[in-house]
């Protein structure tokens, strides 16, 4: 075990992936041997040379162009987007490329190689377009996987399984967490299942289920409750597409009710998602109804960021709002 | 005159504005529109073997294209594209490949696959969306894949393949295979985002790729002149990204399969990306959902029907001795029993089987999706006269 903090445990899980293979390639704007914006391939470079770790010329649908036709080559592509907010111009090779790749062709061809870096996230004074939460509009896309890591632990080990498993993978990362974040780490390998919700801490009261950074704020919510004797089950849902529902429903069946809270605006958001199935699945045990505790609908502000963030305060009022309803 | 070392610059001390028009590129022709080879040309080497070939290939192609718009008035299938006029600029540059070369096309370079060995049977199995496609029947006609002939399947979104190419030739440098990736698009294409991003990062990476852009004067209704873009073509775009760039006549099947093998050269031994600007003509509407009579004149198209790649070169091997006017309408005849059996035989194979439906979403079907699908044959054994290609056959039946 060694300490690290969210991106060295990004870092680490990269220089395992190509330590294991040779044609496993990292890319992106400033990627290269400066090692990132945000360091997180620092050092890459200098250990497997300038032709697997390199930056990219400026343009994000080439990134993820070129990724998709590297990975339907064969090799293992882990293409960094510098911010989420930036993953715009790369969507259409994202929803029309990346995840339609094996199906349209019958499985002639795969992009399974493929995983898609991008730092995302609010809570850094990053304004419009360094703070979006972008999950929503890739989660309405068969054929993607998304995974969001709340600590290094899980970034590490889900990162590898990303990296190698069949299909691409959207890997979100907590951009406000990635100096702040720290714990302990194997220094080894190891893999984390995609697709399977994990239960942070177990309640009989009511779930609370978020993924990513806002993991923080559901248990700092729990915590607060708990002092008003309100026991909360927080799940962190880990994996939004194909998401874990059993462990959820099997949550909401005990508690017979569930907050939802996600940084990004609530309309559309995948909050809603997850209320509208859970409705469907345990109609007879909600003693509540589902509350979704979002971002507002509004762009992503700078100066009224403190009132924007869907801190651990919200979170909290409605666990109390749905205890008493 | 004196340096601006960083970025390695002449200066000049009085304004100089650059003509958009300075770069004139001249267009490659060996083989003239008569059929005859152009003085001080070089014809490049080709056996009779292989220029047979050839034309059998655009023999084939014409064929299919022609029947296949008929097929679709008659509504036996959905929707067509035909390439009809531009058979030289896929053939002739497929020939100058090798079989292990990555081709990623835009949807109108049917000529390319059959080159490679596709079969008849494939053609209509694809463009009937039977159970028999390779692609399961789940894509449009015309978006043909084989990756055993390493030909990527085809996709709507236009230009998306191009800095797949860029991406897919990488890996190929990367791994020393001595193949290179040809990626096709169209003018029209060219002015997507996909085209820039990718050119550029081949011509940074310097990887072992040939971009053809195929210029047939139209994208759909636009004319290129004027309307797609004010340079002068594609062409010098290949230039200004640092590319080693060719323009030529693209109903010319010689001067399409030489610089593609002077490409290929570059790209695979120097690992030098090369742009070539095939000039032609789309001589049938865009697809069959397209009527070319609303934005262009029969007089345009009959100048540029004089100029026929297939005309052109079979006069060039009857001059030869190569072939005879009786031989080829022979093998023309055979070709068409042989397109229309295919197409017979063809729409009687059924549709894949309903569980296709979920498969290869992923490499393995989430239980999401298994759960959508039982939903769906629950449905459909309630009202099975409703979807009468599927209901009999959901439970086993004939699978």
């Amino acid at each position: 075990m060694a300490k690290m903090n969210l991106l060295q445990a990004i870092n680490n899980a990269l220089d395992i992936a190509m330590a294991k293979h040779d044609n496993v390639y990292s890319f992106g704007e400033d990627t290269g041997a400066f090692g990132g914006v945000f360091r997180a391939t620092s050092g890459l470079t200098e250990k497997y040379g300038r032709h697997r770790n390199f930056n990219t010329p400026l343009v994000e649908q080439g990134i993820l162009g070129f990724a998709n036709g590297l990975a339907s080559q064969g090799s293992y592509a882990v293409a960094e987007i510098q911010f989420g907010d930036y993953i715009f111009p790369a969507f259409d090779q994202i929803v029309n490329e990346s995840a339609k790749f094996r199906y349209r062709s019958g499985n002639e061809f795969n992009v399974g190689g493929l995983t898609i870096r991008t730092p995302y996230g609010g809570g850094i004074a990053g304004g419009h377009y360094h703070s979006q939460s972008p999950e929503a509009y890739f989660a309405h896309t068969p054929g993607l996987k998304i995974v969001m890591p709340r600590n290094p632990y899980m970034a590490k080990g889900l990162l590898l399984s990303a990296i190698f498993d069949k299909n691409p993978v959207l890997f979100m990362e907590p951009k406000r967490l990635y100096r702040a974040s720290v714990g302990e780490v194997p220094e080894e390998e190891y893999t984390l299942e995609l697709g399977k919700a994990d239960v942070v801490k177990e309640g009989k009261d009511i779930t609370v289920l978020a993924w990513g950074a806002q993991v923080e704020m559901a248990e700092k919510a729990a915590e607060m409750a708990a002092k008003d004797g309100i026991d909360c089950e927080v799940i962190d849902l880990v994996s939004l597409l194909p998401w874990d529902v059993d462990t959820v429903a099997e949550s909401v069946r005990k508690t017979g009710r569930l907050v939802i809270t996600q940084e990004a605006p609530i309309t559309g958001g995948f909050a809603s998602e997850v209320a509208a199935t859970i409705q469907d699945q345990c109609f007879l045990y909600l003693e509540s109804p589902i509350a979704r505790v979002c971002g507002l609908d509004t762009p992503y502000p700078l100066s009224h960021e403190k009132e924007y963030f869907v801190d651990h305060l919200k979170v909290y009022e409605a666990i109390k709002a749905s205890m008493t309803y | 005159m004196a340096k601006d070392k960083q970025h390695q610059l002449d200066i000049v001390t009085k304004p100089q504005f650059i003509d958009g028009s300075a770069l004139k590129i001249p267009m490659l022709q060996i083989l003239a529109e008569d059929g005859t080879i152009r003085k001080g040309a070089e014809l490049p080497e080709m056996d009779k073997e292989l220029a047979l070939k050839i034309f059998d290939t655009m023999q084939f192609i014409r064929i299919l294209d022609e029947r296949m718009i008929a097929a679709q008035r008659q509504g036996r299938i959905s929707f067509y594209l035909s390439s009809l006029g531009e058979e030289a600029a896929s053939i002739g540059s497929a020939a100058a490949l090798t079989d292990g070369d990555m081709i990623m096309g835009q949807y109108r370079e049917q000529g390319a696959l059959a080159f490679r060995g596709f079969t008849v049977e494939q053609f209509m199995n694809q463009l009937f969306s039977n159970e028999r496609d390779l692609g399961k029947g789940r894509q449009m006609p015309v978006h043909y894949g084989c990756a055993e002939l390493n030909f990527m399947t085809i996709a709507s979104p236009l230009a998306t393949q191009i800095p797949q190419a860029t991406g897919y030739a990488y890996g190929q440098k990367m791994d020393k295979t001595g193949n290179c990736t040809i990626c096709y698009f169209g003018e029209g294409a060219a002015s997507e985002g996909d085209f820039h991003a990718a050119l550029n990062m081949a011509a940074v990476y310097k990887v072992p790729a040939i971009f053809f852009c195929r210029n047939n004067g139209y994208a759909i209704s636009t004319p290129s002149q004027g309307e797609q873009y004010a340079g002068d073509g594609i062409a010098p775009r290949g230039v200004a990204y640092g590319m080693k760039t060719i323009r030529v006549d693209g109903n010319d099947v010689f001067a399409v399969y030489q610089a593609t093998q002077l490409a290929r050269k570059l790209a695979v031994e120097e690992n030098e990306p090369v742009l070539i600007e095939g000039m032609s003509y789309r001589m049938a509407g865009h697809s069959t959902s397209d009527d070319p009579t609303g934005y262009r004149t029969r007089d345009e198209e009959n100048a540029w029907r004089a100029k026929d790649p297939v005309v052109r070169f079979q006069k060039w091997l009857q001059a030869q001795g190569w072939i005879n006017e009786d031989e080829a309408q022979k093998n023309y005849d055979e070709k068409k029993a042989a397109v229309l059996a295919a197409l017979k035989s063809a729409e009687t194979v059924p549709v894949p089987h309903i569980d296709e439906i979920i498969e290869d979403v992923y490499d393995t079907p989430p239980p999401h999706l298994k759960q959508q699908l039982e939903a769906l044959k629950a449905h459909i054994r309630k009202y099975p006269e409703a979807y009468p290609k599927t209901a009999s056959r959901i439970d086993g039946g004939d699978k």
